[in-house]
């Protein structure tokens, strides 16, 4: 359980983070979601103990990560942005020296590394220095030295930033295989991730928490959660007629593509499924859509955004 | 307590570890050796003087550790800053003052390992005579004490910039001043502004006026002290300033 009450930071007369308040529990996978600047790194960096809250409480497990700084230490794995190591160190130094600074000694340090080795791929590198890494391999060992001492809670710095799309997928496939009885904290700008890996979103802006809810939840907010996007011959005609109909309340047409968004009076795909038989338009494609989170994303950050910086 | 006893060893392992992954320590080394070796002999007339001691050689020390020193201390923490594994390390359960004194041993070590592998100058005045070799392990220990002073510096400043060549210039200004102070052509212009003093104040912590004893072999509790709380003060700077850059 993390229990985070009224957090605040201010760098300089920024407020970075201002007045944040949530609880998590184990089997979490919390998206941490926000513009450049929002505060979710200075966020994560006191949820770590690398970063002094200005006021208000973090407890991680219990333990108060001010005053038992080291035993919430102890139970949180970090990646910090960008995932950064020692470019000198070869793997396995770099893994068994986190291992021994996480108090892990004998056959239990012995076991964990083997896990980690093999839940991350990284037997071929382990003698390999870590500046020679690919971007990956780097990734792939930031979160190894994360997981090694098993903790309860996970926190990552953007995990997938900068990957590309295997390994987004492979890293992904990592945090859902250990999320299970853990809390993991992902901050990320790429929204796809938030529904592919998480079951709570946490959208911060200006250091405040602007949304907290499922990704569906907050697919629900979008005004195209439930639209009809369809492709069709003479659109403009089809557009002019959608319009009319008492279950759209408005008709958007991008480069060809119709989409009809519901206003709430009547079942909007029965409506225009209809439409369409009775005039007997060919349609090349019909889509039920499910929401567009970079549409809430927006609606939740940009407002007044300008005085903003 | 043996947990951070076994930590601070781990800090210092891996920090010695790194020293030694890369080419940089070798050419240290060698650069090192080469100076230490050349300078009492083409600059002190090691020779010409018949003299069965190593007082030349140790009378170089602070002018060659002077540059040395900075360049082995400003990576220090420079270099955590720039690459961001500072916050790897903030974000273990170790303590910021094991931190400061891990990486300040692991230096202080490598440095010691250099001054031994100028033995064979001891060796030699050995074989040619037969020096006071009492007088030559006091000045041993002194030189050590010394270069930690250098270092503590060093490390200090490079916790302040997160640029290696800055935490360098910024190291060797401060020892310079500190080997310095302590001369009369740097006193004697002060002579009518600061009072007798606070002349004497200055003149007590010159480096080379407290080694100069040191090199030939007298080891005086006031200079050991001298040596040992300036590496301490500049250790608790260094932890203060850590502490305030990353606002912990």
């Amino acid at each position: 359980m993390i229990e985070v009450d009224n957090l605040t930071r201010h760098y300089g007369p920024l407020r970075a983070v201002d007045g944040l308040d949530f609880l998590v529990e184990p089997g979490t996978v919390l998206g941490f979601l926000g513009p450049n600047g929002a505060g979710k790194s200075t966020t994560m960096k006191m949820l770590t103990g690398c970063l002094r809250p200005d006021s208000g409480r973090i407890r991680i497990m219990g333990h108060d990560i001010v005053s038992a700084r080291r035993r919430a230490q102890q139970c949180v794995g970090y990646l910090p942005e960008g995932s950064p190591l020692y470019p000198e160190m070869t793997v396995a130094d770099f893994l068994l020296f986190i291992a021994h600074m996480r108090g892990l000694s004998g056959e239990r340090r012995d076991q964990r590394l083997r896990y980690v080795v093999e839940a991350l791929s990284l037997r071929g590198v382990l003698a390999q220095r870590m500046v020679t890494l690919s971007k990956g391999f780097s990734r792939r060992v930031g979160l190894a030295q994360a997981i090694v001492h098993d903790p309860p809670v996970l926190i990552l710095d953007e995990p997938t930033d900068g990957l590309d799309p295997n390994q987004k997928r492979q890293v992904r496939q990592l945090i859902r295989s250990m999320a299970s009885d853990r809390i993991v904290i992902i901050s990320t700008h790429v929204l796809e991730e938030v529904e592919a890996v998480c079951n709570r979103v946490l959208v911060i802006d200006r250091g405040r928490c602007v949304l907290d809810d499922t990704p569906l939840g907050m697919l629900a907010r979008s005004r195209y959660c439930g639209a009809v996007s369809l492709t069709v011959d003479q659109p403009e005609r089809v557009a002019s007629a959608l319009g009319s109909l008492d279950a759209v309340a408005e008709v958007e047409l991008r480069s060809g593509r119709l989409t009809a968004l519901p206003s709430g009076r009547g079942e909007l795909l029965g409506a225009v499924s209809g439409l369409i038989r009775e005039h007997g338009w060919p349609v090349h494609q019909l889509v039920l859509e499910s929401g567009r989170l970079d549409e809430v994303f927006a609606k939740l950050t940009q407002a007044g955004g300008e005085a903003h910086d | 307590m043996t947990d951070w006893w076994s930590e601070l060893a781990a800090l210092i392992r891996r920090e010695l570890a790194g020293y030694f992954a890369t080419p940089v320590a070798y050419v240290f080394l060698a650069v090192f050796l080469a100076l230490a070796a050349a300078m009492p002999f083409y600059l002190a007339g090691f020779f010409e003087r018949e003299i069965a001691d190593l007082q030349p050689f140790f009378g170089f020390h602070p002018w060659l550790y002077l540059f040395l020193v900075p360049a082995v201390g400003m990576r220090l923490w420079a270099e955590e800053f720039r690459s961001g594994t500072v916050e790897l390390l903030l974000s273990l359960p170790v303590g910021g003052w094991q931190l400061v004194l891990g990486k300040f041993l692991a230096a202080w070590l490598f440095l010691g390992l250099a001054l031994l592998l100028t033995f064979p100058i001891w060796i030699t005045v050995n074989v040619l005579g037969s020096p006071d070799n009492g007088v030559i392990v006091a000045a041993y220990l002194g030189s050590w004490l010394m270069a930690g002073g250098f270092l503590a510096i060093s490390a200090t400043l490079s916790a302040t910039t997160s640029n290696q060549v800055v935490a360098f210039i910024l190291a060797v200004l401060v020892c310079l001043l500190l080997l310095l102070i302590g001369l009369p052509a740097v006193l004697d212009p002060l002579r009518g502004w600061l009072g007798q003093g606070v002349i004497d104040g200055l003149a007590q912590l010159s480096f080379l006026i407290r080694y100069d004893a040191i090199s030939r072999g007298v080891l005086e509790l006031a200079d050991v002290a001298y040596f040992v709380w300036l590496m301490a003060l500049a250790m608790a700077a260094n932890y203060l300033i850590l502490m305030h850059r990353v606002q912990r």
